[in-house]
């Protein structure tokens, strides 16, 4: 039932965490996954980069380069950005608004197996007989003329793990609501919890829209639907407003939370407060609002009409000026501080410029008329990387060296983390800006390879050279995480610095987070107390006593699986594909929809109404934990 | 309050739903939800129009043909009755009169499987015309966005019903006071989504 | 005098990126170094807004590095406990006017070309006999090619697009089969093929492409459109007016030319039986082909869009067209041979000679 007895065997543990309802593990659980989508996505633009290095290559195939990029592109995005900012979001957004779990613990384990099943079912189609090969956007012309079932794993996997991300995203906004400690106003909420709340707003916007356009594809695809065949009435640029009207707020989805990162990570080591909090919170939700308004500026060549291409150039203009507020915000924030280099602020000090570089591009391509040129050409691709990786991954690293000490109770190596942070930091701009004139010299995106003589060959080489030294960083990058197995101890606030709740709760956290729920007093509880002296750290709102704490389940797991057996069976059954058809997959899209069912109906049936935690438990868990007295 | 609480029609609380710390969350949580779904309507709705009456040359279908307002007239109302009947369930849910709730919760079902059969007939009589989901575009597109609210109204049925049986021995109390509200609240949800689809389907496609 | 002293140092900035960006690219192929109307006026917002937006990489990036360096802690001691500033209404309404003022200078011309570039009116216009004035391109792209025909004109081409210098062509655009995009980076932006509709824009050629590199500008396929996404090029060749009106005289001069299966020449003979069903080799007419017109095959630049136009490449090519184009129709369609079956190589020497002779301008 509770998870603080110690010395588990390794199936015991294994079980734990597939039934576990605890947010920490299941943070854990989203770091894991995500890195590991992640090293699989960065291995497949290492191909991707060797294959371009020279012209006329042909160390992998045409067809096979077309997989890698949309896969690159899918993963990267969904499979391991989102869970990789989802692990965070996990860990922290209850620890800093003083709850003890989110407000469906339930939910929040059903939303991680979706997820990760969705996502194995997708990268299973490299293993069955090829992945989908229309890139991520997968513009319904060519890929309802892909041949194979590559775009069934495609949208299957997608609609699986589409919906693990909306039902964590809508749990993430009750628990924001509903979960706050006494004294926690909207107005105190550390920064990255707003930026959690308003991305989680915008997936829950955002990805109907592109369930709604899987569900068209797969009508088409599997039931002889005619959305997307003209020659029946239908039009394929219906898949491109849906997809788009997702696929620009996953962008902002992406970057909110990254820039919430940061401004944690600024704060602490400026030793100041955040500069301008109230702007910034504004900055957010205008960002999440205009993100929804611009998704044409992704189909300005698509011919929509001069009217419609200029009220999305200057709309997307617009966006320009939130950004920029943040921007400066964060400068002024630094200024006046007491500045400490430590790898965290190293990341933030490169995201700065290279994420502006980012954005500034993002404004070239808002011009309609200029965007005529670079759309579709390695400028593009250049743009996008620059506030992806200079925006996210920068955010992601940074906070997974910061963070480090709440997921583990471990530090990670600051010299190797600064040594990862420039060898990563130069391969990415090594990589990327030279991708700009490469499409500013007429370079197309997913070509598979070019011809000599068109002036393109070296910046590919140099292209492909920074690619490598990315790559080395990540590895450094994963090093350093395995080897911190074998540090001490971090303890409490290990930094120094901390401002929020997180960094005051005593290590290793109790699977209860907090013994007594804490009373905030302003933004940045933590500071306040250290300067007013409070050895605690926290103040309480209620004295010590039983705590309410949810039953683990299986269920989840069960859920998911059966949607990922099901899956299977839709894949094959003789809709789709009809002469790649197998005679079991009927059967088993009916075991996997009965397993699905039957778990709902269980959970539905079942009375679960979770467990009490007596006082006294309660003090043998800490006594266990931080020793008598809390010395240990 | 605990869930283990025994009441009586004097100390059950006003809103039962919203009393235990879960229960507000699933209800503030289903509202969110209800949200989710605005917005996979509206995508379904966006595309309906795009595609309405498009198809191959020489289609012989329009929505001016096909559609009979009397008939989606009959399936508004007794839709639009559920809703209220179900409103009455939650109004004795509310005075802990269990009794009366699964009453009216059985007849908000019967007008519910009432509708749903009555959208069967109607696709059926389509289908039989040669309008079938892949005639056209515009068949698939009606299909998809009339299926998807029906296939919500089977849910919802599905769903009445397994709550009306779970509790049967159970009675009210704290814990599935929020099951019957946010049901009720999927119902109404429902309803609504019918009303865009009488005028946006029916109405403009007989008259506009 | 301040005002003065931006502008001036806003104007040099411009140069500097100007003699730095011409730097880069090809003639035929870079957006950097245009030659035509489209392209120019492409380029001069592109200048400007990498003018205005490295200016505020570059004040962005002072600030940050200055605050850093100002305020690290082992200069302003360890046990400093900063001021804990909330914020300055002042700063953020400067830091969001100028912005704004910044975008707005960008959005005007942008909102004004925007218009422009879809302006295609002209299209439409006839003189007082009702042929139409302006010239007009149908543009019609299929996996891994492209057909160009001349509705006025009366005629129809493939693979390579010919034009006059000096005024607006216009283009008529649409794919075949699935998503493409027409791109000819030197000569100005790019404009989607849909399969459902057609788009319509304007191109300016401004230089003859006579004394270019390869005497032709490079055309892309800007759309993944499948394994052969990258192969699909196509060149331009752009005439002076009286060039150009000779080459319509001479392609609507081939009407009615065929090949024919008796020829006592194999080659033709051999391209009758194998090749007409797809290929026509008379460039009058609009009528759409199953495969690219080889009318003017012998005075193309390349073989299939991007191969070397040599009898060598051809032969190989006819022998097996997917090896160097994955996924083109040529195959069938279980991939294990072409079309035509497999032809003895006497066959494939005679028609590769045959082809190569196919010639308007000669």
């Amino acid at each position: 039932m509770s998870s603080h007895t110690q010395k588990k065997s390794f199936g015991a543990s294994v079980w734990d965490y597939i039934t576990t309802v605890d947010h920490k593990k299941l943070a854990v659980m989203y770091l894991l996954a995500g890195t590991l989508f992640f090293a699989i996505a960065g291995f497949e633009a290492l191909l991707m980069r060797i294959q371009l290095m020279k012209p006329n290559n042909d160390f992998i195939s045409a067809g096979f380069f077309n997989e890698l990029l949309t896969m690159h592109g899918t993963t990267m995005l969904f499979l391991a950005a989102t869970p990789l900012l989802f692990a965070f979001m996990n860990m922290l957004v209850p620890l800093q608004i003083g709850a003890r779990d989110v407000a469906f613990p339930f939910l929040n384990s059903l939303g991680f197996w979706l997820f990760f099943l969705g996502a194995v079912f997708l990268h299973l189609s490299f293993f069955m007989g090829g992945a989908p090969d229309a890139g991520w956007t997968s513009y319904a012309s060519l890929s309802l003329y892909s041949p194979g079932h590559g775009i069934d794993f495609y949208v299957l996997g997608l609609q699986i793990s589409g919906f693990g991300t909306l039902i964590s995203g809508l749990n993430f906004i009750v628990t924001i609501i509903t979960m706050r400690a006494p004294g926690m106003t909207f107005m105190r909420m550390p920064l990255f919890t707003w930026t959690a709340l308003v991305s989680s707003a915008l997936i829950l916007f955002a990805f109907p829209p592109l369930t709604v356009g899987l569900v068209l594809m797969l009508f088409d695809r599997m039931f002889g639907g005619n959305f997307f065949d003209h020659t029946m009435g239908g039009n394929t640029v219906i898949w491109e407003h849906l997809f788009w009207i997702f696929g620009h707020p996953e962008v902002y989805i992406l970057v909110l939370p990254a820039f919430g990162l940061f401004s944690e990570i600024i704060p602490t080591f400026s030793r100041k407060r955040l500069f301008g909090y109230s702007s910034m919170v504004f900055a957010t939700i205008l960002i999440g609002f205009l993100g929804f308004m611009v998704w044409a500026h992704h189909m300005f060549t698509t011919g929509l009409g001069p009217t419609a291409n200029a009220i999305f150039a200057v709309a997307t203009m617009a966006i320009a000026v939130p950004t920029g507020m943040k921007v400066f915000n964060w400068i002024l924030t630094i200024w006046g501080g007491s500045i400490k280099v430590t790898t965290p602020m190293l990341y933030a000090l490169g995201f700065i410029p290279s994420f502006v570089a980012g954005g500034v591009t993002g404004v070239m391509q808002a011009s309609a008329p200029l965007d005529y040129q670079l759309h579709d050409s390695y400028f593009i691709v250049a743009h996008f990387h620059y506030v992806i990786v200079g925006g996210i991954v920068t955010a992601l690293f940074g906070s997974a060296h910061f963070y480090w000490p709440i997921f583990f109770n471990r530090m990670l190596d600051e010299k190797l983390g600064k040594w990862t942070f420039w060898v990563f930091f130069i391969g990415f701009h090594l990589t990327f800006f030279v991708q700009h004139f490469l499409g500013l010299m007429g370079m197309p995106r997913r070509v598979f390879t070019y011809m000599e003589g068109q002036g393109w060959d070296q910046f590919n080489y140099i292209s492909t050279v920074g690619a490598a030294m990315m790559g080395v960083g990540v590895v450094m990058m994963v090093i350093n995480c395995l080897l911190s197995i074998k540090r001490p101890p971090a303890g409490r606030d290990p930094w120094g610095d901390g401002r929020t709740l997180e960094w005051a709760i005593p290590q290793p956290i109790p699977f209860y987070n907090f013994r007594q729920t804490p009373l905030v007093r302003g933004l940045d509880p933590y500071w306040i107390e250290k300067q007013e002296g409070n050895k605690e750290g926290m103040i309480y709102a209620e004295p010590l006593g039983d705590i309410h704490m949810p039953n683990n389940s299986a269920l989840p797991f069960v859920i998911s699986l059966g949607l990922f057996i099901a899956a299977f069976g839709a894949l094959y059954s003789p809709l789709g594909v009809a002469e790649d058809s197998r005679t079991w997959a009927i059967p088993v899209l009916i075991i996997g929809l009965l397993i699905t069912f039957g778990a709902m109906i269980v959970r539905s049936v079942k009375d679960d109404h979770g467990f009490h935690l007596h006082k006294e438990e309660i003090l043998e868990i800490e006594e266990q934990l931080y020793g008598k007295g809390g010395k240990k | 309050m605990d869930y283990n609480t025994k009441f009586t029609p004097h100390t059950w609380p006003d809103h039962p739903e919203q009393a235990t710390m879960e229960g507000k969350n699933k209800v503030v949580g289903f509202w969110i939800f209800l949200a989710c779904e605005v917005v996979l309507f509206a995508s379904l709705f966006a595309t309906y129009l795009a595609l309405k009456n498009k198809g191959p040359a020489g289609m012989e279908f329009s929505t001016q043909e096909l559609f009979e307002l009397p008939l989606a007239f009959a399936m508004t109302m007794l839709l639009l009755t559920s809703s209220l009947t179900s409103v009455y369930a939650i109004y004795h849910m509310r005075n802990f009169n269990f009794k009366a709730m699964q009453t009216w919760l059985a007849i908000t079902l019967l007008l519910g499987l009432g509708f749903l059969c009555l959208e069967i007939y109607e696709f059926y009589h389509y289908v039989h015309l040669g309008f079938t989901f892949s005639q056209s575009a515009f068949s698939t597109a009606f299909y998809t966005l009339v299926g998807t609210h029906g296939a919500h109204v089977t849910l919802g049925l599905i769903w009445f019903t397994t709550l009306m049986i779970r509790n049967a021995k159970r009675g009210l109390n704290l814990y599935n006071a929020p099951k019957f509200f946010v049901a009720a609240l999927y119902w109404h949800f429902i309803d609504v989504v019918w009303v865009f689809i009488f005028t946006v389907v029916y109405l403009m496609g007989v008259i506009g | 005098m301040m005002k003065g002293l931006k502008k001036w140092r806003l104007f040099s900035l411009l140069t500097v990126m100007m003699v730095f960006l011409s730097g880069c690219g090809e003639e035929y192929l870079s957006t950097l170094k245009p030659s035509g109307e489209v392209g120019k006026e492409q380029l001069n917002l592109l200048l400007l807004t990498t003018g205005i937006m490295t200016l505020v990489v570059v004040v962005v990036s002072v600030i940050y590095l200055l605050a850093f360096v100002k305020f690290r802690r082992s200069k302003v001691g360890e046990n400093v406990i900063p001021k804990q500033v909330e914020g300055s209404h002042t700063l953020e309404i400067i830091w969001t006017v100028i912005p704004i003022i910044l975008l707005l200078i960008i959005a005007v011309p942008v909102v004004t070309a925007t218009y422009k570039f879809a302006d295609v009116a002209a299209m439409d216009e006839v003189d007082e006999n009702g042929n139409k004035t302006a010239l007009t391109v149908n543009v019609t792209a299929k996996l891994y090619w492209w057909e160009f025909e001349y509705p006025n004109q009366g005629i129809i081409t493939a693979q390579e697009l010919v034009v006059p210098t000096g005024e607006k062509v216009y283009f008529n655009l649409k794919a075949a089969d699935v998503k493409h995009s027409f791109w000819i980076p030197a000569i100005g932006g790019k404009m989607d093929t849909n399969v459902e509709n057609v788009n319509k824009f304007y191109l300016v050629f401004d230089k003859e492409s006579e004394g270019l590199k390869d005497g032709v500008f490079y055309g892309k396929c800007a759309e993944l459109c499948g394994p052969s996404h990258a192969l699909m090029d196509f060149k331009v060749k752009s005439l002076s007016p009286d060039a150009f009106d000779a080459w319509v005289t001479s392609m609507q001069e081939t009407e009615g030319q065929t090949a024919d299966k008796e020829s006592s020449d194999l080659g033709e003979a051999t391209f009758a039986n194998s090749c007409l069903g797809c290929h026509a080799v008379s460039g009058s007419g609009s009528a759409p082909g199953m495969g690219p017109n080889l009318t003017t095959y012998g005075d193309r630049n390349r073989l299939a869009g991007f191969l070397d136009h040599t009898e060598e490449d051809l032969k190989a090519w006819i022998k097996d067209p997917a090896e160097f184009k994955p996924g083109n129709l040529m195959m069938n369609a279980d991939g294990t041979a072409p079309i035509y079956g497999n032809l003895s190589d006497e066959e494939i020497q005679a028609l590769a000679t045959y082809i190569m002779g196919l010639s308007v301008e000669k």
